[in-house]
């Protein structure tokens, strides 16, 4: 069982990740400083498998790794937005954080309790009882996915195999 | 009936390609800074396979450089070490990135580019698909020298009339932010054209290449005309010939804006987001604790030299610390020769080494808590800056020097006597 972490629209790399905490590069030091600013309870209160959900352009600002690597780190299994800015979207892929789009992400309040399937994009609000289809990620995107990220896929094929 | 950037991309797939279409693409240039290498350099060693064509890796160091604590100087220590050992000759040290890119002709059009810095887009001033991604894409390319792109649609800009006194090329790019939002472009190209475009300096189109990102664009292009070939051949290394490229008259656009510039006055956007623009004179009296001009938007040597033009004779405001930063070193050394630094020295500026600065809030010029800014830079997000609690405001150079000089936001056109 998945716990909801609600955000806002626009959520930035910034409010991410602060740019004075890029200096590093491991998870597990970037996830102690994640949403600091904007939620500093989600760092400490986050558990493994819990679920980011935001709004409408999720990701916005800077082509940070940082930002999803943090998410990533924090424990978060997937994140579930409205929309998400295009760098970030490709980030979250490349890294192997989930990133499902679904347009009743606006629906889920803060601490439902959620059952996603990555596969299917089917999230399954326990809460409120209700279900929602996140949009299927294209095939290729799949495949970049399945491997665990663009790395883990890269050191067993060519990039021209995605095509 | 193609747009600026499926010309750009079909002329690099050698047969046409359209809005839609999933492209795997050779690239001429992949650019990473101080910031965003060592996770390129870490993606690398995980693939795990040989570095093809290193004469197209470009790695400068720009964000945190000189190197202002030790976290970061750890950092530029294992990038340089890398550089060292591939032996990485395009690595640069004398200003903003992107500004470098077009100085060291880099930056041409046609041309594909990927960065890794989201402003990457500055680029595609010159007609150049330029996209900003992750590292770990930077790394990608660094084994196969391609990426993967979706085409993007388009949304077209046409700008036409004639600048009022006192207003910039930065007051239409916040029109134009106003009008699109700062999710009104996710995943599309914007092309900027029209009367006024054609008759725009390069230094001014830069801005709203520059600035696309802001809207979450994954391009911002320009066609290429005189203009370009005539800034590249006098002021970068590139070597031609150019080539013109230019969208069809029967292109297919998502969404057209127009706007008549005529009608602008100076513009504010107004923290935290770039799209809650509103006129300066609401904002009027608003005190600021520190002005900053600079950064890949507006730190160019037209910037600068007319945000000096203002101060010339005068002091900056007691209580308001203004710092400049020119884009590169070369701009500082121009600057310099015209005596551009002196005025900002005698007016009571503090002028820094070139980077990025005070844009990315760790150095030369951290906001304290409760501090408001008045800057050129692009965007304004919550702890930009430094401390969350601070506030910031985006303007043209003109308006940040006339905001230095009063201590508080100002209309620059009560000083130019517009």
């Amino acid at each position: 069982m998945m716990r909801a972490w609600k955000f806002g629209d626009n959520v930035n790399t910034d409010e991410i990740i602060p740019g004075r905490y890029n200096i590093t590069t491991d998870p597990t030091e970037l996830a102690e400083h994640v949403f600091c600013e904007v939620r500093p309870d989600y760092a400490p209160g986050v558990a493994q498998g819990d679920v980011v959900v935001g709004g409408k352009n999720f990701g916005c600002g800077s082509s940070r790794e940082h930002a999803p690597i943090a998410i990533k780190g924090s424990g978060a299994a997937c994140v579930v937005a409205q929309s998400y800015a295009r760098i970030f979207f490709r980030n979250g892929i490349n890294i192997g954080l989930p990133i499902l789009t679904c347009p009743d992400a606006s629906e889920i309040a803060e601490s439902d309790e959620l059952e996603v399937d990555l596969v299917s994009g089917v999230i399954t609000n326990r809460t409120k009882g209700t279900v929602h289809q996140a949009q299927p990620l294209p095939e290729f995107v799949l495949k970049i996915v399945a491997a665990g990220g663009i790395v883990p896929y890269l050191t067993n094929h060519d990039i021209e195999e995605l095509e | 009936m193609a747009t600026l950037v499926e010309r750009i991309l079909s002329r690099r797939m050698g047969g046409p390609v359209k809005a839609g279409d999933i492209i795997i693409t050779e690239l001429d240039s992949y650019m990473s800074h101080d910031n965003t290498t060592p996770l390129a350099i870490k993606a690398w060693r995980a693939i795990g396979k040989p570095i093809k064509h290193k004469e197209r890796i470009v790695i400068h160091f720009d964000h945190a450089y000189p190197a202002p604590n030790v976290a970061a100087a750890i950092n530029q220590k294992q990038s340089r070490e890398f550089i060292k050992a591939e032996g990485i000759d395009n690595f640069f040290q004398r200003g903003i990135c992107h500004q470098v890119m077009i100085e060291e002709g880099f930056v041409a059009p046609g041309r594909v580019i990927i960065g890794a810095d989201s402003h990457t887009n500055t680029y595609g001033a010159f007609a150049c698909f330029a996209a900003g991604f992750g590292s770990t894409e930077i790394a990608v390319a660094w084994v196969s020298g391609r990426v993967w792109l979706r085409v993007p649609e388009t949304i077209r800009i046409e700008l036409e009339g004639r600048l009022a006194p006192g207003v910039y090329a930065k007051d239409v790019m916040l029109e134009t932010a106003r009008q699109l939002g700062m999710d009104g472009a996710t995943y599309a190209a914007i092309e900027y054209g029209g009367p006024f475009i054609e008759a725009l300096p390069m230094a001014d189109r830069i801005v709203f290449a520059n600035m696309s990102t802001e809207l979450g664009a994954k391009c911002g292009l320009i066609a290429s005309d005189r203009t370009t070939f005539e800034f590249l051949e006098t002021e970068t290394t590139a070597k031609g010939p150019f080539e013109t490229f230019a969208p069809d008259a029967d292109a297919r656009y998502m969404k057209r804006i127009h706007v008549d510039v005529s009608e602008l006055g100076p513009l504010v956007a107004c923290p935290p987001r770039v799209d809650d623009v509103v006129p300066i004179g609401k904002l009027e009296g608003t005190p600021i604790d520190e002005v900053f001009i600079g950064t890949c938007t507006n730190g160019r040597y037209e910037d600068l030299e007319l945000a000096a033009s203002l101060l010339k004779g005068k002091q900056v405001a007691r209580y308001t610390r203004t710092i400049v930063t020119p884009a590169s070193q070369r701009i500082h050394d121009r600057l310099e020769a015209a005596g551009v630094l002196r005025t900002f020295h005698d007016a009571g500026c503090v002028v820094t080494s070139t980077g990025c600065g005070a844009c990315i809030g760790r150095h030369g010029g951290v906001l304290a808590p409760g501090e408001r800014a008045f800057t050129t830079m692009n965007r304004n997000f919550v702890g930009r800056m430094g401390s969350a609690e601070a506030e910031i405001y985006l303007g043209s150079p003109a308006s940040a020097a006339a905001t230095a000089l009063a201590g508080c936001i100002s209309d620059p056109r009560k000083i130019l006597g517009a």
